[in-house]
């Protein structure tokens, strides 16, 4: 890797000199500056290629990955020619360091400057102070924002994350392990307009009347059993549910891979132990698996809450927001890209952020339990 | 070892690589670039003074012989000697899909005559994207916006710039209607400006039917509103339903009904009412709306008038909602909407003969013939003289003559010929447009956006699935009117 | 015992595997149902379900019925409540086209001869209007139907009822139109019809490669680092830093995008793919740290104790040890990653625009303003689908039992 101490290699020809006292000084300065000037350069012709479009790709790919591989190595050899109180010190920000870098620049950063104008009127000119907040909070659409999100996140997580959980344990336990899984995740794949697409042919409503023949599947079997048409998309509340049941079918993949990566990781040993002992398949199941997997449960059940709270295209896509289905996300959205209200956007992005204060303390109880670094 | 040796290599290729790739003459390009914007720069300082001291007859120093100025101005003039060849004009609007390929076609004369290059970008997510780009700095020259509610941002923000200083201001009070001057004319930070210029227009007080099957069936046209009542209660005794209503528009859902109100608003209020209303003086819970949702429900809300039952409205694309009376039989006769609706109709059907319009009637004789119309509007982001020639090129009909022969837009510029509107309804919608005794443009697009594209479609649509009462709807609408 | 066992073995896989194929089905018919649409002509797609194509039995229309009384007449009896009779009388019976078994449009112009059904005839069939457009069926098994259900229509339908075997009717111009481009057709002036092809997938793949490939390969090795760094280092600020780490997750991206878009414009990033990595990057790293760190710190505490007594460095332990140790966590968080990026619409629109279109932006541009090109909408979700899939299954490889095992020991 880099001249380390722990290694200790032939101090022969080339190398050897590159161990030596003037070569290691010589080699901090030149390694640093030859990064700088590849990066740079890589940046330069990125920045206005003409080349042919496969090249520009290329030439991306490997700029980009091999560029920031490059930055960590030669940000930690480095440190590490640093005094060893100093290098003790500052390694672990060669490891954190870029990625809240990162963070901060695209999203920290803009979630202070919201902070800031949601205290601000709609072009962002003169304070209101608590004005968007109380909007935020006494509206009736944002009410209506509340309670669906509310949905959303009880319905939403519970059956995306318990269907995802069955998936995964029973597909561990069959032949065809990966045939199910693709099938589960398949709707991953799709866009969201894609999916749109897909669900109008299952809620589409075309009417009541002599000649009109139902397009859309819900319908077709609803009138099959004899009973009659509905628009279900208008029906409130329930067209919530109607909502939830797509995120689920998007969602169940996430959780299933999550989890099922989790499964895998279980000792194959202490199942068989458990089994030996004659617990059943569900004892072994409640009693092993599900507490040796539980962090995975934790992680898998916050993204997909964060998720729900941030749920936005399906009912951009599905409804608009009409006829009560409308979500914070969306009114977020709205405000900030149709009704220019930034002062209002900013303080719905605000409420969404506190909304996640309980799940954001509770992971961290998790992430204080025994974690002692090296 | 091996790894050291590795990383090495790796470090040589990758300079290798990247220094090879890396075209060498990049910096030079690059400062030639900037001089050449600092010259640009410069130039249109220049110019701008020299609007400001003589109006009428621009010289511009650079050029040796005097180019002598058309009426939209100087650098129209200049552009059609050459002297802009090779610029590029970049353009945004909502259009994609066929309408940006018949746009870019209208334009192709004018580039390959100038050498202008126009680049126009069409998007589908156009309302949010174009406001995200303007406040990021990456804004086009010239945007082409569906409703001037949109404008009205660009213009707060100071962005916009006054037409009256890239276009001749004769040429724009000779061409444009007063009444279209006033609405494009927007208060900047700095006091009005004329904000835009208009580009393609629409009607949208009309009723399309299909006449060969309205004929054939023995229905004859109304010209007054109890007349077409009476023709609809006489469809549905036929056993039709009479109305083809769908208000189902993606994000935009509710914009058809918000249409009806206006229209029938105008028919049974005073103009000055309308206004008042636009401006939010006027409440939504007042009794001119509440009349105007009388007439209404009388139609929409009746499921023997209405193909699908009223329930059917807000899940009906307003593009699909025409479909129905072209087929055989018909399912359904009127279909009331903008002009530009005639673009969803099955391509093979012959305008004049097997589907016209009639005009949506008055109620009341005392508020006249009220038409009520839309239209786009282009704004201007960037001032260089070969922006101003298109500009001055757009405000010419010529620009979109091409256009508005497909049918389904009328245009705003008074050099435009109603020869051009190749078949007869286009041209007879000109006409309409033209004989209306009260011309009003769709209010939702001059409300403030979170109401005028916000509550108002919303509550409408919730009102019209049966989510909510009409009170409760015209209640909330007015509480969500800004302060 | 051991007999019982298995069979209990046997038995319990079975029910595991129907459940599974339930849930199987129930997953895959939403999907199933647009593979068949996107197949489907565009104008059946708004007339009939797309169960249809399916063999099913349906009312063949094979004589259409013009009543020759007069509209006043009709009109008056059917307010009387009385009944319409039908009979050669009163009505001509003229026979239909047979729909399928329609000669092509090139055979037509060769001069092929369209067939027709007889004209089937009734006699004396007399009921009221309202009976004639819910339908009167005659005792051979026909039915009578009002066309439409307007009196003034004075035509009547007389089908049967038959199976109908598959739907031949399908075609793949739908995706032709998708890959290749739809042709764009309209008249000028002159009345000379103009066409042109429009836009097409060609270049897109490749832009929305190079946006997803380092899009995904980026975040995951800065937030592998950093889910290092946080589980196992020591260093002041950590539990704040984490903390906002996990609060970032809720952010929406839309907040950024203005400023991000102010900054690129001053770099000169904007619509570049260095631009759009990073604003991939940034909006994906708040996830990709908080997924990898659950993972990476759930990882046995011996087995870096002892690498550490080894003598190793914590970057020497980062690749050596955690990085193949962590793959599963890797390889899940890169097919998210990935598809999120496939799929993404809005930040490409925002920061890479049209000079660099990726597949959304140009199916989003090809489907067009109307929004009712369902045919399309289709069969361009499906072309877009094949590739993140082939990556699912691709990676699926690495979600196998025993990968940590191995690793450990050696």
């Amino acid at each position: 890797m880099v001249p380390a101490k722990n290694t200790k290699p032939n101090k022969s020809g080339i190398i050897g000199w590159f161990s030596s006292t003037i070569g290691q000084i010589l080699i901090s300065l030149f390694i640093p500056s030859i990064t700088f000037i590849v990066l740079w350069q890589g940046y330069l012709f990125l920045q206005r290629a003409k080349a042919p479009q496969i090249v520009q790709v290329v030439v991306a790919i490997i700029w980009g990955v091999g560029g920031v591989a490059l930055l960590y190595v030669v940000a930690n050899w480095l440190v590490l020619k640093l005094p060893k109180t100093w290098s003790k010190r500052l390694q672990p920000f060669v490891f954190v360091g870029p990625a809240v870098a990162i963070m901060g620049w695209f999203l920290a950063v803009p979630a202070i400057r919201s902070l800031v104008s949601s205290f601000r009127d709609r072009l962002g000119d003169g304070w209101v102070w608590f004005d968007n907040y109380i909007y935020a909070f006494t509206d009736p659409r944002m009410l209506e924002t509340f309670r669906n999100n509310l949905l959303w996140l009880v319905f939403g997580t519970s059956f995306s994350v318990g269907m995802g959980l069955l998936i995964a344990v029973l597909a561990d336990r069959s032949k065809a392990e990966v045939l199910y899984k693709s099938i589960i995740f398949t709707p991953m794949a799709i866009s969201f307009v894609g999916a749109g697409v897909i669900w109008k042919f299952i809620y589409t409503y075309k009417g009541i009347g002599a000649n009109i023949q139902e397009i859309g599947l819900l319908n077709a079997i609803v009138s099959g059993l004899g009973g009659t048409p509905q628009p279900w998309l208008s029906l409130s509340p329930w067209n919530n549910f109607f909502l939830i049941i797509i995120m689920v079918w998007l969602q169940t993949g996430y959780a299933m891979v999550i989890l099922s990566s989790a499964i895998k990781g279980v000792p194959a040993e202490l199942l068989e132990a458990a089994r030996i002992d004659g617990a059943s398949e569900a004892r072994a199941f409640f009693n092993i698996t599900i507490p040796y997997i539980k962090g995975t449960i934790i992680t898998v059940v916050t993204t997909i809450v964060i998720f729900s709270l941030k749920t936005f295209d399906i009912v951009r896509v599905m409804t608009g927001g009409n006829n009560g289905t409308n979500v914070i996300a969306n009114e977020f959205y709205l405000q900030s890209f149709t009704y220019t209200n930034k002062g209002r956007a900013s303080a719905i992005a605000i409420v969404l952020l506190l909304l996640v204060t309980p799940i954001i303390i509770n992971n961290l109880r998790q992430f204080n339990k025994d974690r002692k670094g090296f | 070892m091996k790894k050291k040796l590795l990383l090495l290599s790796v470090l040589v290729i990758f300079s290798l690589v990247l220094g090879a790739c890396a075209p060498k003459e990049t910096e030079p390009v690059v400062e030639e670039t900037e001089e050449m914007v600092e010259e640009t720069e410069e130039m249109v300082e220049e110019t701008e003074e020299v609007v400001v001291e003589e109006t009428e007859e621009v010289v511009v120093e650079e050029t040796e012989e005097v180019i002598e100025a058309l009426p939209q101005g100087q650098e129209l003039a200049n552009a059609y000697a050459g002297m802009y060849d090779g610029t590029v004009v970049t353009m945004a609007g909502p259009f994609t899909d066929q309408d940006e390929v018949i746009f870019n076609d209208s334009i192709a004369p004018f580039e390959e005559a100038t050498g202008i290059d126009i680049q126009y970008e069409g998007s589908k997510e156009f309302e949010a994207n174009i406001n995200i780009r303007l406040d990021g700095g990456d804004r086009p020259d010239i945007v082409d916006y569906p409703q001037p509610g949109l404008l009205l941002y660009a213009v707060e923000k100071g962005y916009a710039i006054d037409m009256n200083t890239l276009i001749n201001p004769d040429w724009i009070k000779e061409n444009y209607s007063e009444g279209l001057q006033k609405l494009a004319t927007m208060e900047g930070p700095d006091g009005p400006i004329a904000a835009g210029i208009w580009a393609r227009a629409n009607g949208k007080s009309f009723v399309f039917y299909p006449k060969a099957k309205f004929e054939e069936y023995g229905y004859v046209v109304p010209t007054t509103w109890e007349e077409m009542m009476d023709l609809t209660a006489e469809i549905a005794a036929d056993g039709d339903t009479p109305w083809c209503i769908g208000i189902e528009s993606g994000a935009a859902t509710g914009w058809t009904m918000t249409d009806w109100i206006e229209d029938v608003l105008l028919r049974v209020a005073p103009p000055e009412d309308y206004d008042a209303w636009i401006t939010g003086d006027l409440p939504f819970d007042s009794p001119q709306v509440n009349l105007a949702l009388d007439y209404i429900e009388e139609i929409w809300f009746n499921d023997d008038y209405v193909y699908g039952g009223r329930g059917a409205i807000p899940t009906i694309s307003f593009g699909d909602a025409p479909l129905p009376m072209f087929e055989d039989p018909p399912q359904c006769w009127f279909n009331r909407q903008g002009n530009f609706v005639t673009s969803f109709f099955p391509e093979e059907l012959v305008a004049g003969v097997d589907y016209d319009f009639f005009y949506f009637p008055p109620i009341d004789e005392e508020y006249g013939k009220p038409v009520l119309g839309a239209g786009d509007i282009y704004g201007v982001f960037a001032d260089r003289p070969e922006v101003r020639a298109v500009i001055q090129y757009f405000s010419t009909g010529e620009s979109l003559k091409l256009w508005v022969e497909q049918g389904g837009a009328i245009l705003t510029h008074n050099d435009a010929s109603l020869d051009w509107y190749s078949d007869p309804v286009t041209r007879g919608v000109a006409e309409t447009l033209r004989n209306a005794t009260t011309f009003r443009f769709d209010a939702s697009d001059l409300m403030p956006g979170s109401v005028g594209a916000g509550t108002f479609w919303k509550y409408m649509t919730d009102y019209v699935s049966g989510t909510i009462t009409r009170e409760e709807a015209l209640q909330q609408i007015d509480a969500s009117w800004p302060e | 015992m051991a007999q019982s066992a298995k069979s209990q073995k046997k038995s319990q896989s079975l029910v595991v595997n129907l459940v599974l194929i339930l849930i199987c089905i129930i997953w895959l018919v939403p999907i199933f149902g647009i593979l068949i649409t996107s197949f489907r002509q565009s104008t059946d797609i708004f007339n009939s379900g797309w169960w249809t194509v399916f063999p099913h039995k349906e009312q063949v229309t094979t004589t259409e019925i013009k009543l020759t009384t007069d509209v006043a007449d009709l009109k008056a009896i059917a307010d009387s409540g009385s009944q319409i009779s039908i009979s050669p009388e009163t009505a001509e019976f003229i026979g239909l086209q047979i729909e399928e078994e329609m000669p092509t449009e090139e055979e037509i112009a060769a001069g092929a001869e369209i067939p027709t059904y007889d004209a089937e005839t009734v006699d004396g069939v007399s009921a009221t209007f309202d009976e004639f457009v819910q339908g009167v069926e005659l005792d051979d098994g026909r039915l009578i139907r009002w066309s439409g259900s307007n009196i003034r229509g004075r035509t009547l339908t007389l089908s049967d009822n038959r199976l109908v075997w598959f739907d031949t009717d399908l075609t793949i111009k739908n995706y032709k139109d998708v890959i290749g481009g739809k042709t764009v057709t309209y008249k000028d002036g002159q009345g000379q019809t103009i066409t042109r092809i429009g836009n097409n997938l060609g270049g897109a793949f490749l832009n929305s490669l190079a946006v997803s490939i380092p899009g995904t390969i980026i975040p995951i090795l800065i937030a592998a680092f950093a889910a290092f760094g946080f589980a196992w280092l020591n260093f002041p600020g950590r539990n704040i830093l984490f903390t906002i780490i996990v609060a970032l997750l809720v952010v929406p991206l839309q907040i950024a995008l203005v400023p991000i878009l102010q900054d690129y414009v001053a770099l000169g990033l904007n619509g570049t793919f260095l631009g759009i990595w990073l604003a991939h990057a940034g909006f994906g790293l708040p996830l990709a740290t908080y997924l990898l760190f659950n993972y990476i710190s759930t990882l046995p505490r011996e087995l870096l104790e002892s690498a550490y007594i080894d003598g190793a460095s914590n970057f020497t332990i980062f690749i050596r040890l955690i990085l193949p140790l962590s793959v599963p966590a890797l390889a899940s968080f890169a097919i998210f990653q990935f598809l999120w990026l496939w799929n993404d619409y809005l930040v490409a629109l925002v920061f890479l625009g049209e000079k660099n279109k990726t597949v959304t932006i140009a199916v989003a541009e090809m489907v067009g303003e109307k929004g009712q090109d369902w045919h399309l909408m289709t069969s361009a979700a499906f072309v877009s689908m094949v590739l993140p899939l082939v990556v699912f299954l691709a990676l699926q490889r690495y979600f196998v039992r025993g990968l940590m095992a191995g690793s450990v020991k050696g």
